[in-house]
């Protein structure tokens, strides 16, 4: 009796542990399966670089969408990079230390808001901006990269941390050893030693970036055309989706989740050259 | 005051080392004005609309209730829990107690929990409108938004929880296996009791996640602005409400109330998380002095 129910209960957690392998069979399964007749039906190229889409004449390239979501993705790497690698300079190594714990609670919290409240916060607060002082309608490709570029901060910042406070202390102190300030040894000895992490969070603030849907959403104008100028309203793949599957039918819905393949597709990309960054480092 | 001169005197020879430190500092205000901002202006704009009428027991259109939506979410966040919690635990379970080191499942289930948390949650949103609403035919509904979610949570929970097993001494196992107790009862008296600080936090971050998440839902639980009535009922969690009066357009004050709500709860949920964190810490350190 106690040998069956040992043989069973490991059954069972050998059959949970198949759960998130069955889990990503099925999304790409049901998403290739339902996505792939459709870029057959309208031509990989014309679905891959087509530059119009306009589902009501049965035009669906997504060449625009694409562009846009490369553009955003930039323009928050642009913001977010910098601002967040550097900040994760300051909690590793500048901070004093009663600020560090409030700060970490405060980069986690930052982690935590969701999407529709900076998509939110966009709309009331940096749409306006843009519009008045910078020109546009406000909803622009700027105005997302600032937004985008703000939430992947948190991402960037704790893996990059995290790395930074790997480096063993003996390359620092022998920095300072040799004479340099302490700047001097963080950024020419410590942050060099760091960079496959920072690599690997850029990597993963790309990720989030490419996949934000909500909050691109309610500040990119949504444009289905290649933006011409930075104040210009783009339209991002996965708003693409969110925006016209409420209401499509058909080729129209397949081209949509064909669009979701391409989305896939790129994140699988991202997460390959992210495994490959861990593995040099 | 003598240091800050000294300081001073070397940065005015060094003025690299200075713009270095300026712009370090710099990085880290703009980062936390930025939060501060963000949180200070929704609190200021929402927080003077937060009228009872937003909590009435039903939702029209003119007193824009939060309430059934604030039900919603905790009863998605529930079921969505219910699924993933077992599962990932499950899952840790025999990957860190069963399955040898180094085996190619352990491997395998490594690389997809990272592709599963890599996905996009419009993406999710999508898969499950097409399996869970259109081919298992549980319609747009509190189950299919839940298990979309469940997998959505799945590699947070099975990571933390493997996490957290892999942290609980070697010695423990060794000694209830020498005290003549099998695998199983070793598994759940001694191994998982002392993993739980960690487990939970996980359950927590993934409670998070929940909260917040939207896009996935739209597509999977529908926008219905009423308590569900059942598991196979269409219901909007708080974000999807928040998501679709914003865009109305005509309740901008309540879309500002709404925000206030949902970042209260984040922010609890956060205070939780970093209560569990310290938890665990302790409990890592009672193992070490029992060692």
């Amino acid at each position: 009796m106690r040998d069956f129910k040992e043989k069973g209960m490991r059954l069972l957690f050998f059959l949970t542990a198949c759960v998130s392998v069955a889990a990503v069979v099925l999304i790409c399964l049901f998403l290739f399966a339902s996505g792939f007749p459709a870029i057959r039906e309208i031509g990989v190229f014309q679905f891959l670089f087509g530059t119009r889409w306009k589902p009501a004449n049965n035009l669906y390239g997504i060449f625009p969408m694409i562009v846009g979501s490369v553009y955003v993705t930039a323009g928050a790497l642009a913001i977010g990079v910098p601002v967040g690698v550097l900040t994760a300079v300051f909690m590793a190594e500048f901070v004093p230390k009663r600020l560090y714990k409030p700060m970490k609670a405060a980069v986690n919290l930052m982690a935590g808001i969701p999407s529709v409240v900076y998509g939110f916060f966009g709309l009331v607060v940096l749409v306006p901006f843009v519009r008045e002082n910078i020109g546009g309608r406000g909803q622009s490709c700027l105005t997302a990269s600032v937004l985008l570029g703000l939430m992947i901060l948190p991402t960037v910042i704790s893996v990059s941390e995290t790395s930074i406070r790997a480096v063993p202390r003996s390359y620092y102190e022998g920095g300072l050893a040799l004479g340099a300030s302490h700047e001097r040894s963080v950024f020419h000895t410590v942050l060099p030693a760091a960079k496959g992490g920072i690599f690997a969070g850029i990597v993963l603030g790309t990720g989030r970036a490419v996949g934000e849907t909500m909050a691109v959403m309610m500040v990119a104008g949504n444009q289905a055309v290649i933006p011409r100028k930075i104040t210009s309203g783009v339209r991002t793949l996965t708003a693409n989706i969110v925006l016209e599957m409420g209401y499509s039918t058909d080729l129209h819905r397949e081209a949509l989740i064909a669009t979701a393949v391409v989305l896939f597709v790129f994140i699988l990309l991202i997460n390959l050259s992210l495994s490959f960054v861990k593995r040099k480092t | 005051m003598n240091t800050f001169k000294r300081k001073w005197r070397s940065y005015r020879r060094d003025v690299k080392s200075l713009l270095l430190c300026l712009a370090v500092w710099l990085a880290a205000a703009v980062t936390m004005l930025a939060l501060a901002f963000i949180i200070g202006y929704i609190l200021v704009k929402g927080i003077p609309y937060l009228t009872p009428e937003l909590f009435a027991r039903e939702y029209t259109s003119k007193n824009v209730s939060l309430f059934p939506a604030l039900v919603n979410t905790l009863s998605m966040t529930v079921l969505a829990l219910l699924f993933a919690v077992p599962t990932g635990i499950g899952a840790a379970v025999y990957l860190t107690e069963y399955a040898g080191r180094g085996s190619r499942l352990v491997k395998l289930v490594g690389v997809t929990a990272e592709t599963l948390s890599g996905i996009p949650s419009i993406v999710y949103g999508l898969f499950g409108s097409l399996f869970f609403v259109k081919y298992l035919g549980f319609g747009l509904s509190l189950l299919s938004g839940a298990l979309t979610l469940a997998i959505m949570i799945l590699p947070l929970v099975m990571r933390t929880t493997e996490e957290a097993l892999k942290s609980v001494p070697d010695s423990y196992r060794e000694g209830s296996f020498g005290l003549g107790a099998g695998k199983l009862h070793t598994v759940f008296s001694i191994v998982l009791p002392c993993a739980i600080p960690g487990i939970l936090s996980g359950v927590i971050l993934g409670i998070g996640r929940i909260v917040g998440e939207s896009a996935a839902l739209i597509f999977t639980a529908g926008t219905v602005a009423e308590v569900a009535s059942g598991l196979f009922a269409s219901a909007r969690t708080l974000s999807v409400h928040m998501y679709v009066i914003s865009g109305e357009g005509l309740y901008i004050n309540q879309t500002y109330a709404t925000a206030v709500v949902l970042l209260v709860l984040v922010i609890l949920i956060n205070a939780v998380s970093g209560y569990a964190a310290k938890r665990i810490g302790g409990g890592r350190g009672n193992g070490e002095k029992d060692r």
